[in-house]
This record gives C-alpha cells, sequence and structure tokens, in this order.
C-alpha cells in the first residue's frame, strides 16, 4: 500500500505540471516456472520485463512471481496478481494455461497472454516462438562436429514443442551426416539442475561427443565443458557457463514481443492474437557462433538461418517420414503450423520411442 | 555463566510457549534478512503475515485460499503424526497422495461423461485405498522382512512420480487435448468436480475432511485404546510389548491410516483445486506435511494450527514476492527457519535454562 500511496502521490505531484502524466502507470505482471536465475527460460522471459522497465519508464510497473508450481499454485497467484491491478499479465510456461483461462474468465478487464499455449479467450492471447529454426541450424552444426556420431538430447517433457525441437536437428544432422545418431533422455522437468547433469554425463558416458538440451538449467553446458565436449545453449547464451564447449545457443528474444504488447495496451489497441514468430523478426536468436566450428560450416549454418529468416527456406520441407516409413511429407511439401502445433511422432531415422 | 540443566518432564508451559515464541524469533530473524536484501523489513513480514488475512484488496480472496492450501497439508500431517508418535516413520506421504489422486480420478474419469450422484463418492473411496493400498508396500516389507520403511516409502514417490507421468501421457490423457498432456479438467466434469461448497469460503470437502480428521485424531489419540497404544510403542517398545500391544499391527495402522489420508488428500486437490491429473500434479504437500506435523507438535490441534501457519507462508509469500519483488528462494529461507526456530527452542522445553555458578547437587 505504501508504495501505491507513494506512486499516487508521486504521480499527483507530476499532474501539477503536466495533466497527461497524471495517468496512473500500465501495470504489467509476468510468472515465471522457474527462478529468474535459471539462465535459461525464466530469464530470457525477465530480461523481456527489463526491456519493458527500459522502454517506458515511469510508465510502467512491473511484477513478478518466480518458481510457481504449474497448477492451483499458478491460479492463486495469477488472481492475486489480478486483484491488484495489473493490467496485461504475461504467464510464461504452458502448464499455465488452464490457470490462466481460469483466472481470465474471471477478470474479464485484465489482459492476458499465455507462452507456448493454445487455448484463447478475448483477453487472452497466445505467443511462442518458432525454435524448431533454431535447432535445424544447431542440428546442422552438430551432424559435422560429432566425431563419433552421437548426439546427445536431453528432453524434458515429450510435448509437441520439444519433439517438434529432436526431429528438426535430427533433420539437419543427419542431412550433412547419414550416421549420426540421436539418444534422447527424457528428464521430465524443465529445470532440475541435478538431473539435467545426471543425464549429460549419462549421455557422454555412452559416446555422445555433442550435448544438445531442451531444459532450462546451464548444467549440462557445464558438463560439456568439464569433460571437455561441445554443447548447444538453450533459450539464452551460455557461453559464460561453457566459454570452450558453447558451440552457438538458441537464444529467446522476448523483449520486441512484450515491448509491442504493452504498447498495445497503452495504446487501447490490443487484441486477442495468436502469434508464432521466428528467426524473421528476432524472436529466435542465435549466439554468435564458436571458432570451434569449421568456417565453412559456420558459413552453412549462417546462410541457413537467413534463408529461413528470408522464408526461403523451412526446416520441415519434404521428403519427410514418419519413424514407422510412412510418407508425412512428399517432395518439396511444406509442413503446415496445425501438424507442427500438435506434433506427436518422430520423423524415419530417429531410434527410441516417444514415452507414452 | 550459563548452563543446561536437563528436566526430568518436558515442560508443560514451555512446550506452549515455544511455537509462538520461533513465529517471533522468525519474524526478527526473516526480517533481518529482508533488510539484507535491501527491502523494507517491517514492510515485508507485515505482508507475509497480515496481508493475506487483513488487506482489504486480497483479504477476501487469500483467506479462503488459506483453507484450500492448508487443507492437504493438515489432512496428510495429522495421519504422519501417528506414525510418527509410534516411531513408524512414513516418509512418502507424496507417492500416496499421487496414488490417491490417480486412483480416484481414474474412477472419475472412467465414466465420463456420465452424470451421477454416485461417482465423487466412488473417487472418494478409490482415493483413499489408493492411498492406502499405496502405504501398505512399506508396512507390509517391514511386518515381513524388516525391511526400513522410511527408505522404502520414500523410493515409492519416485515410483509414484513416474507413474504419474506415465498416466498424464497415456491411460488419463484427454483424448481431446490435441496431443498434450494430462487428463480432462475434473473440475469441468459437474459429477466429478469438488467445487467450493459455500461460495467464496475456498472451504471444498478437502477442508471439511481435514477439519473432521482433526477431531477423528484427538478422540483417537486420547479417548481410545490403539492412541494409548501408538504413544506407548514411540515412549518405550519394550513396556508396549510386555503391555500386550501387537507391533505389527502399529505399523500397519499407522502406515494404513496416513495413507488413506494422503489419498484422500490427492483426490480432493485434484478433483478440486489442481483439476487434473497432470505430470507436474505432486507439489510437494506430502513432504511440508512432514515440516507441518512436527511444527503441531504431533498433536492435532497443533497440527491444525501449524498447517494454517504454513498456508498462510505460502500465500503471504507470495504476495511479498509480488509487492517487493523479494526472491522465491528468500522465501523458502524464511519458511525452512521457522521450522529451525521451532526446533532450537526444544531446548527451553527439554532443558532448564541455569544462570550463575553450578549448585550443589
Amino acid at each position: 500500500m505504501k508504495i501505491k500511496t507513494m506512486l499516487t502521490t508521486a504521480a499527483a505531484a507530476l499532474g501539477l505540471a503536466t495533466a497527461a502524466m497524471a495517468e496512473d502507470p500500465t501495470k504489467v505482471g509476468f510468472i515465471y516456472v522457474g527462478p529468474v536465475g535459471d539462465y535459461g527460460w525464466s530469464y530470457e522471459h525477465n530480461e523481456g520485463r527489463l526491456a519493458i522497465e527500459e522502454e517506458f519508464g515511469d510508465a510502467v510497473e512491473t511484477t513478478f512471481v518466480e518458481s510457481v508450481p504449474e497448477g492451483a499454485d499458478a491460479e492463486r497467484v495469477l488472481t492475486q496478481m489480478a486483484l491488484s491491478g495489473h493490467d496485461l499479465i504475461f504467464t510464461t510456461s504452458f502448464g499455465f494455461m488452464d490457470a490462466t483461462m481460469n483466472v481470465a474468465s474471471k477478470f474479464p478487464n485484465v489482459r492476458f497472454e499465455h507462452a507456448t499455449g493454445y487455448k484463447r479467450a478475448d483477453n487472452v492471447s497466445t505467443y511462442s516462438a518458432r525454435f524448431y529454426e533454431g535447432r535445424a541450424v544447431i542440428g546442422h552444426i552438430a551432424g559435422h562436429m560429432t566425431e563419433t556420431n552421437k548426439v546427445g538430447y536431453i528432453a524434458s517433457y515429450p510435448i509437441p514443442e520439444v519433439i517438434r525441437g529432436i526431429n528438426a536437428a535430427y533433420l539437419h544432422a543427419k542431412k550433412v551426416n547419414p550416421d549420426v545418431e540421436f539418444n534422447v533422455v527424457w528428464v521430465y522437468t524443465w529445470f532440475d539442475p541435478a538431473k539435467e547433469a545426471d543425464a549429460a554425463t549419462a549421455l557422454i558416458e555412452q559416446g555422445a561427443d555433442v550435448i544438445m538440451q531442451h531444459t532450462d538449467s546451464t548444467a549440462p553446458m557445464t558438463i560439456a565443458e568439464e569433460k571437455g565436449i561441445v554443447a548447444f545453449g538453450q533459450a539464452s547464451d551460455m557461453g559464460n557457463f561453457g566459454p570452450n564447449a558453447q558451440l552457438t545457443a538458441i537464444i529467446d528474444n522476448w523483449a520486441p514481443y512484450y515491448i509491442d504488447r504493452v504498447r498495445a495496451v497503452k495504446d487501447g489497441t490490443w487484441e486477442s492474437a495468436d502469434t508464432w514468430d521466428g528467426i524473421a523478426p528476432g524472436m529466435v536468436e542465435l549466439a554468435p557462433i564458436s571458432d570451434r566450428v569449421p568456417a565453412d560450416v559456420k558459413a552453412e549454418a549462417e546462410a541457413m538461418a537467413a534463408a529461413i529468416a528470408a522464408g526461403e527456406y523451412h526446416p520441415f520441407t519434404g521428403p519427410i517420414n514418419r519413424q514407422d516409413g510412412t510418407p508425412w511429407l512428399a517432395e518439396g511439401e511444406v509442413a503446415d503450423d496445425g501438424t507442427l502445433a500438435g506434433m506427436d511422432f518422430y520423423i524415419e531415422g530417429l531410434t527410441g520411442e516417444i514415452p507414452n | 555463566m550459563i548452563r543446561l540443566e536437563k528436566r526430568r518432564q518436558p515442560s508443560k508451559r514451555w512446550t506452549y510457549l515455544t511455537p509462538p515464541l520461533a513465529v517471533v524469533a522468525i519474524m526478527i530473524a526473516g526480517g533481518f534478512m529482508f533488510w539484507l536484501l535491501g527491502k523494507d523489513p517491517v514492510e515485508a513480514i507485515r505482508i507475509i503475515f497480515w496481508d493475506p488475512l487483513f488487506n482489504e484488496q486480497f483479504a477476501s480472496y487469500s483467506r479462503p485460499q488459506i483453507l484450500v492450501k492448508a487443507a492437504p497439508l493438515i489432512l496428510i500431517a495429522i495421519g504422519l503424526s501417528f506414525g510418527f508418535r509410534a516411531g513408524v516413520w512414513n516418509i512418502g506421504a507424496e507417492g500416496q497422495y499421487i496414488m490417491g489422486a490417480i486412483a480416484g480420478a481414474a474412477v472419475g474419469l472412467a465414466f465420463f461423461p456420465t452424470e451421477s450422484a454416485l461417482i465423487f463418492p466412488l473417487m472418494v473411496i478409490a482415493g483413499a485405498l489408493g492411498g492406502f493400498l499405496w502405504a501398505m508396500i512399506p508396512a507390509l516389507l517391514k511386518i515381513a522382512f524388516r525391511t526400513n520403511e522410511i527408505l522404502v516409502s520414500l523410493l515409492l514417490v519416485y515410483v509414484a512420480d513416474l507413474y504419474l507421468a506415465s498416466v498424464s501421457f497415456g491411460a488419463l490423457r484427454n483424448p481431446d487435448g490435441g496431443g498434450f498432456p494430462g487428463s480432462r479438467n475434473l473440475q469441468q466434469y459437474p459429477s466429478a468436480a469438488n467445487p467450493e461448497l459455500i461460495a467464496g469460503t475456498g472451504a471444498h470437502w478437502g477442508v471439511v475432511t481435514a477439519i473432521f480428521a482433526v477431531a477423528v485424531a484427538y478422540v483417537l489419540l486420547n479417548h481410545h485404546r490403539i492412541g494409548f497404544e501408538i504413544k506407548l510403542t514411540g515412549q518405550s517398545p519394550r513396556a508396549a510389548r510386555f503391555a500386550g500391544v501387537n507391533p505389527n499391527l502399529i505399523i500397519a495402522v499407522c502406515l494404513g491410516f496416513s495413507g488413506i489420508l494422503a489419498g484422500l488428500a490427492g483426490l480432493f486437490e485434484v478433483s478440486g483445486p489442481s483439476g487434473q491429473i497432470n505430470i507436474d500434479f505432486a507439489s510437494g504437500y506430502g513432504f511440508t506435511a512432514i515440516i507441518v506435523a512436527f511444527l503441531g507438535r504431533l498433536h492435532p490441534v497443533g497440527i491444525l494450527l501449524a498447517g494454517l501457519l504454513m498456508a498462510l507462508t505460502y500465500i503471504g509469500g507470495e504476495l511479498a514476492q509480488l509487492m517487493l519483488g523479494i526472491p522465491a528462494a528468500a522465501i523458502l529461507a524464511f519458511q525452512g527457519m521457522l521450522l529451525f526456530f521451532l526446533l532450537a527452542m526444544d531446548v527451553l522445553t527439554d532443558y532448564r535454562i541455569l544462570v550463575g555458578k553450578k549448585g550443589l547437587n
């Protein structure tokens, strides 16, 4: 209350100078599934929050609650946010979907933005990034860099987004190295440094010399650095944790989107929408490619990223068969967004099964 | 010079005085920690302990939420307290909670979309049974082979976790869920839902059952033979045997009872606040309840109060994150301190503090 009083006083004081400034700041809330210090997924969302503060200064007030369990707790935190006068709330994990929908139906005047989900309402938008575009590029690099022909892949949950990432990376690794094998470990967590480290160690002991991760901590990168092999950062540039190991990283850059959406709320033009952006608008970025990658491979990878950004190349372009050998995409055919969004199958060549 | 002298019997007065004293100590120590983090300590403590109850902006919502959060903690802790009194250490309530939720939800989902008033009672029975059977594994292994119930029950939590993941992706997955994990939402299936009984109070069947469990536990412990036998076994297993107490029966009763209550807690949670079986359904209630049981001195009324206090720190802690930007880890540390101070204060219950020279004995 004290803060609010102070702000009101401050606003009132400014109001004497310029009447236009007396408006309440737009209040923007975030809930994170992990700690902001994960240096992965939640960290990047928090960077987006800080970018909002930088862009709008005193015209916004941002808050966040971190490490919120998905389920009943999320619903409570969201309700408290809505009650405390937030105008816009970003719910930054897939598992917050039902909680977001429930709370949004009770607070029709509060706008919600749910990351990576598929349920929308008049006051609920969804947004996600085409991470698979980045995965295609790192798959290409991995195919060239592996000497044992074994790539270790630490996967979180067998949901479409993760499966899509595995498929995209494998497809492009195999294009440049027909002998490459992917060994996927499911750890059933987004953030658990100990589990992720164990998985990385196990994969390396089984012969993997390249590690990819679809979990949020820097533990796998640290292990790769210790064991002297190479790895790819996830969600953030993890170069500080693997100065030698990191070949590049897929960086989620939410800042431009978040700033756009806050501006829309301020302008009164906010509408429920479904956004799925990739490399082109900068929602997916690649960290500078390490010098360990040969110059020609680096150039090819950069060219691929540029072609994806320009819309000249789609990472899922046929011919591609499903794991059981049945055709999925014919020669030259491009995957549609609907199939990609619900992807629940491996492509041909991947071994192992998707847990069911 | 200060020295400690062991009391012949734990002091009754201090048993009641130490919990409030611990809360005062945590306010001071926690306030200091928040001050180190650059936050206003008085404001932080006020937000955690006062605002969820009395702040006009939040209280009408957060007061009922305290009940919602406390109910599973109290239910599970009541069950655990029986075993802990008898020296039967069920550390795996989290697993029993999960299995109760799965069993209960599976029964409900099997009937979807039939509407009948019988479905919810059947789910309750299935939930209790799920928790009970899962707790019987460590019980029977201990009775038959003298295995350590701490290890068996704890490891079974991880088995239950994997089973939860398996059914979320497999048997119980919502066929209309577009390939995403998780069951149908039971809140949207009236016959299987566990809604608020009186709107705006937060009180669902789990809250009612938790209060009922407190009363039953109180009667059993103080006015029933089994309560006496449990206490006697804990204080002196040898004496208990001489008094004709069957130790195997105590093991089965204690683990079975805590399994049933944990299973019920899981069922009420999955059909109510949480709504669906999903990979991340387990949120640590089974482990937090161990703290609640000890915080409440293994006494039914104490557990009731401890559960409410714990729930208050959760909800107040979230508010503190929201309003002051206190990191989640600091809130966890704050909750940890609460247990630490309470246990440390036991020194006052068990020992007399003497100041001055050692007297003649």
